[in-house]
């Protein structure tokens, strides 16, 4: 999933220092199970942000809403009735939905209230690791798993590089080396030909705004 | 929320009560409930509040005299704090 964390209340309140009357839209996916912007997290950030305007004698009427995901048109539907009247709109959605939420309201500010954070997994209640960087072209079948994109300080796809030391990466010691990892495992698979096998480098040109359409499907006119 | 709530409203100060630790009908309702008014409390600093407005207190249901304390000792902690600043918008 993807994982975000709320900005700090004093960064929110500069945001919203001209605006007097404000919507904040939760999101009910990702953001909503890493426990940072779901119906919850609105109605707490809300509270805040009333106490925090009435304690610098500048009330702002905040009203709070949650749609099931930002990041799809047929949910955002659901706030054309609720936006007029409201000075901006404040998101706790991830990137993409606060984009998509600006897009679909070109007049109104839409400002975020959280960063985006990772792509990771859930460890425990309120712990989150970072797993994936989405990169495109996805090399965890010749890695054992193992991400050398995201795991790796460097982002090697041939490693391990010089600084791996007993099992940690150079940069400090309770950082893994993903090398070492993909190695160990690879092992354990009995499959250790597929560290010898040179990954040709990433094509980083890539990295502009992608766009994906599933067979069978058609971008819509 | 309900704590938040309260003090957003105007209450001086609100606590929580529960079992003893490690004697909730829920597990760790009780440890669950103190994190959160921890962090309450952390969300009223951050605004300039006193995050001692809130507290969590655990006694068992047998033990009323305490129960009895646990409020005289918050009503002191409220009126060495005075009144909540948020009160005048809740007059309104």
């Amino acid at each position: 999933m993807i994982v975000a964390k709320r900005k700090p209340i004093d960064e929110i309140k500069d945001l919203l220092k001209d605006y007097k009357k404000v919507l904040n839209v939760g999101c009910g996916t990702c953001v909503a199970v890493c426990l940072t912007g779901g119906e919850k997290e609105v109605d707490v950030l809300c509270a805040e942000l009333d106490m925090a305007r009435k304690m610098d004698d500048n009330p702002v009427d905040i009203e709070g809403t949650t749609i099931e995901r930002q990041c799809d048109r047929e949910y955002l539907e659901a706030l054309d009735s609720k936006v007029e009247g409201y000075e901006a709109i404040l998101s706790m959605a991830c990137g993409a939905g606060i984009q998509f939420l600006a897009e679909r309201y070109p007049e109104i500010p839409v400002l975020p209230a959280v960063d985006t954070t990772f792509i990771g997994v859930n460890q425990g209640v309120g712990w989150y690791e970072e797993r994936c960087r989405s990169c495109s072209s996805c090399v965890l079948g010749m890695t054992g798993g193992v991400c050398p994109v995201t795991m790796c300080a460097k982002g090697l796809y041939n490693g391990p590089c010089g600084g791996t030391n007993d099992g940690s990466c150079e940069i400090k010691k309770e950082q893994p080396c993903a090398w070492y990892m993909i190695y160990e495992r690879l092992e354990k698979q009995g499959r250790l030909d597929c560290i010898i096998n040179f990954k040709p480098a990433q094509n980083w040109e890539n990295q502009v705004p992608r766009t994906l359409i599933q067979p069978g499907y058609e971008k819509p006119e | 929320m309900h704590l938040l709530r309260a003090i957003q409203k105007g209450a001086d100060g609100a606590y929580c009560v529960g079992c003893l630790e490690g004697a909730c009908h829920y597990n760790a309702g009780n440890l669950r409930c103190r994190e959160r008014v921890e962090y309450v409390g952390m969300l009223l600093e951050e605004i300039g509040l006193e995050a001692d407005r809130v507290r969590m207190y655990n006694l068992s249901s047998g033990e009323g005299p305490t129960f009895a304390a646990y409020a005289k000792e918050m009503t002191e902690n409220i009126m060495k704090l005075g009144p909540n600043p948020l009160k005048k918008y809740s007059q309104n």
